[in-house]
């Protein structure tokens, strides 16, 4: 599938296939199954308790799974401990050894796989070039920022050349500014290395942002794992439609792959049902034009910087999401007349 | 604008006095024996003072020809310290890291055993051991360093707590993920990773049982074995001045010990946020400096 990486070659393929794994009643796992192509950047993403840090543990080796196997590169892993897997990880918490350097903390590894001295300190101030901290190679965890930290954390993942890198809501104790700068940063580096890449996170414009493919996850399962486009305008369940961005749930009546919304007829995704449906259309995919014999009322009108947000109640009794541009919300005011209609997109229609 | 200060100073002042008057008292019901101890050594008969005791004590080959039991039993005590600090830190660190990995579910139950002990006389720890030891003895051979068998128990609750402190001031759980996924063995988890943070921690437990263990005495003398403390409570018999100059000597010690820990832990922390050193919680704070600064 879609691989953007051009250092693939670097890559290994990582599958999961049909993992399996409870604790007591609870079917963290149910099987799961997630494929990687070499080199390929994915996202795992889901609402909390999803289990998608208990997949990403289990492809470490940190947790067993019931049943199903895991390969790295071909290779059967399921029963490998986690310290012959060769893998990179980087944890939602600080997990920098706090008795060592940044510098002894990226060596470690290496010192792990027998490499000498001269060896390690190029690789390690390499490292630390590359997350843009050489300058606090000296420094002690306790000594550096919470990103400072997550970048060491993420140099001495990398130090090891691993075949696979993993990394579990590694941005989510940063606050947004340097959660945006890091997130950008990890893709980049992961872009030049090409190491296979398996990322954990709740937040989904971090996983439509640096991901080639975002598997998206509901109790234990893989719902839908396709390209971020993909996933935003074609979403295989309602679940991941909602999930993923706002989602409007518009009544209509569905045959023939077409469905009638709002007078007008949307082409439907596949997957749709037939008959009375709801149709879910995103507040992008609706326009909103003042008109005084239109067919809804505005209820509020929201500025959120870059574009704005009209709420509106359909003369049907629906309540309707608008994405207007930002100059045009002046002329938005509760309790004005307006004609909403769907631009046209093809969308989810869901039974009623 | 005056009042709500000066009368704030005039706490402090009464704290400050009370922190001096306790910390005296306290150090008066430690010292008074000692003080009454030294007395003795050196006491003469019809008045005046000698130091000959303390000078055969400062002589290693004439204490140990003159007084062969005391220098058997001080090397008892001293192997006897090692045994039970080796055992202990091989029996304790792994178990305790393990069941932090592995088995939370267990800490409860870990715990109230290592507490166990607390609650068990030394008596009766010694009628529960003495069949055992019986055939050990029997089996092996009576060496007095059997006992160490029995003195890990004893030390048990306090090196508990001291490396559960440690244990709890770091995240050995994610640490040691990291360490595994980075290459690292089981065993390297345990040396690279969690004994050097774990240093100070290992440190106190350890400084606690050679304390415990150079001033136990029951069980040894219960199994007619001889340590320091036997050896020092017979010795007491027939020459009370060496046996009181000695046990002066030991108590020291393990002020010194007990002491010194508490600044291992501070001066490790430097930068790092630990303990505080004991000295400073003990020095009064300096008064009055605060209040006039301070915002009314
Ligand atoms: N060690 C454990 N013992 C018992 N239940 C567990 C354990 N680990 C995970 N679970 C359960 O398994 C399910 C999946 O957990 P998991 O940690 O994989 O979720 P998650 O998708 O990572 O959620 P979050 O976004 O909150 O991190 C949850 O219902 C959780 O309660
Ligand atoms: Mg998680």
């Amino acid at each position: 599938m879609s691989v953007a990486s051009p250092n693939a070659e670097r890559g290994v393929a990582v599958e999961l296939t049909e993992l399996r794994r409870s604790y007591g009643p609870v079917n963290a796992l149910d099987s799961m199954t997630l494929h990687l192509a070499p080199g390929e950047f994915v996202a795992l993403l889901g609402p909390s308790g999803c289990g998608k840090t208990t997949a990403l543990r289990c492809l470490a080796g940190l947790e067993d799974p019931d049943a199903g196997t895991i390969t790295i590169g071909g290779r059967d892993v399921t029963a490998l401990p986690t310290n012959k897997r060769d893998l990179g990880m980087v944890f939602q918490a600080y997990s920098l050894f706090p008795h060592m350097t940044a510098r002894q903390n990226v060596e470690f590894g290496l010192e792990m796989r027998g490499q000498d001295k001269s060896t390690r300190a190029r690789r390690a101030g390499d490292m630390l070039d590359l997350v843009g901290l050489s300058s606090q190679a000296d420094r002690y965890a306790h000594q550096m920022s919470g990103g400072q930290q997550q970048r060491v954390a993420l140099a001495r993942a990398l130090a090891i050349s691993p075949q696979v890198l993993l990394l579990d809501e590694p941005l989510s104790a940063l606050d947004a500014k340097v959660r945006t700068q890091l997130r950008d940063e990890i893709r980049r580096i992961q872009l030049e290395i090409g190491t296979t890449t398996l990322f954990v996170t709740h937040d989904q414009e971090e996983a439509l942002a640096v991901a080639d493919r975002v598997g998206v996850m509901r109790a234990g399962r893989l719902e839908q794992l396709a390209p971020p486009q993909e996933l935003y305008a074609r979403p295989a369940t309602a679940f991941v439609a909602e999930f993923v961005g706002l989602t409007n749930r518009l009544a209509g009546r569905a045959s023939g792959g077409r469905a009638e919304v709002l007078g007008v007829s949307l082409p439907l995704l596949a997957g749709s049902g037939d008959g009375n449906v709801e149709v879910l259309v995103r507040p992008e995919g609706i326009e909103a034009t003042p008109d005084p014999n239109g067919n809804a009322t505005v209820l509020s009108a929201a500025f959120l910087g870059a574009h704005g947000r009209v709420t509106a109640r359909t003369d049907g009794g629906e309540q309707v999401e608008v994405q207007v541009a930002s100059a045009a919300l002046p002329s938005f005011e509760p309790g004005q007349r307006v004609r909403v209609t769907p631009r046209g997109d093809a969308a989810l229609a869901v039974a009623r | 604008m005056a009042g709500p200060v000066s009368q704030r100073a005039a706490v402090r002042r009464k704290q400050a006095i009370f922190r001096w008057v306790t910390v005296s008292l306290v150090l008066a019901f430690f010292m008074l024996p000692l003080i009454g101890m030294l007395d003795f050594t050196t006491k003469v008969r019809r008045g005046g003072r000698t130091m000959a005791t303390w000078k055969t004590l400062m002589n290693v080959s004439e204490i140990s020809t003159k007084y062969p039991a005391l220098k058997e039993g001080f090397i008892a005590s001293i192997g006897l310290s090692v045994i039970t600090v080796v055992i202990m830190l091989a029996l304790l660190v792994p178990t305790m890291t393990w069941v932090r990995l592995r088995l939370p579910g267990m800490s409860r139950l870990v715990e109230f055993i290592c507490l166990l002990p607390l609650t068990v006389p030394a008596i009766v720890l010694v009628v529960g051991l003495a069949p055992v030891y019986s055939w050990v003895f029997y089996l092996f051979g009576e060496s007095t360093l059997w006992l160490g068998l029995a003195y890990v128990v004893l030390v048990l609750p306090y090196a508990y707590r001291a490396l559960d402190a440690g244990l709890r001031a770091i995240d050995v759980k994610t640490l040691s993920e990291a360490a595994r996924s980075l290459g690292a063995s089981w065993f390297r988890v345990m040396w690279r990773i969690v004994l050097p943070n774990l240093r100070t921690a290992v440190l106190s437990a350890s400084f606690l049982s050679v304390a415990l263990v150079l001033g136990e005495f029951t069980i040894a003398n219960l199994f007619s074995r001889r340590n320091l403390q036997v050896a020092m409570y017979q010795l007491g018999k027939s020459d009370a001045k060496i046996s009181v100059a000695v046990g002066l000597l030991s108590l020291v010690f393990a002020f010194v010990v007990l002491f010194a820990m508490s600044f291992v832990g501070a001066q490790r922390s430097g930068s790092r946020r630990r303990r505080r050193p004991l000295a400073a919680a003990v020095a009064p704070a300096p008064a009055g400096t605060g209040s006039v600064k301070e915002p009314s």
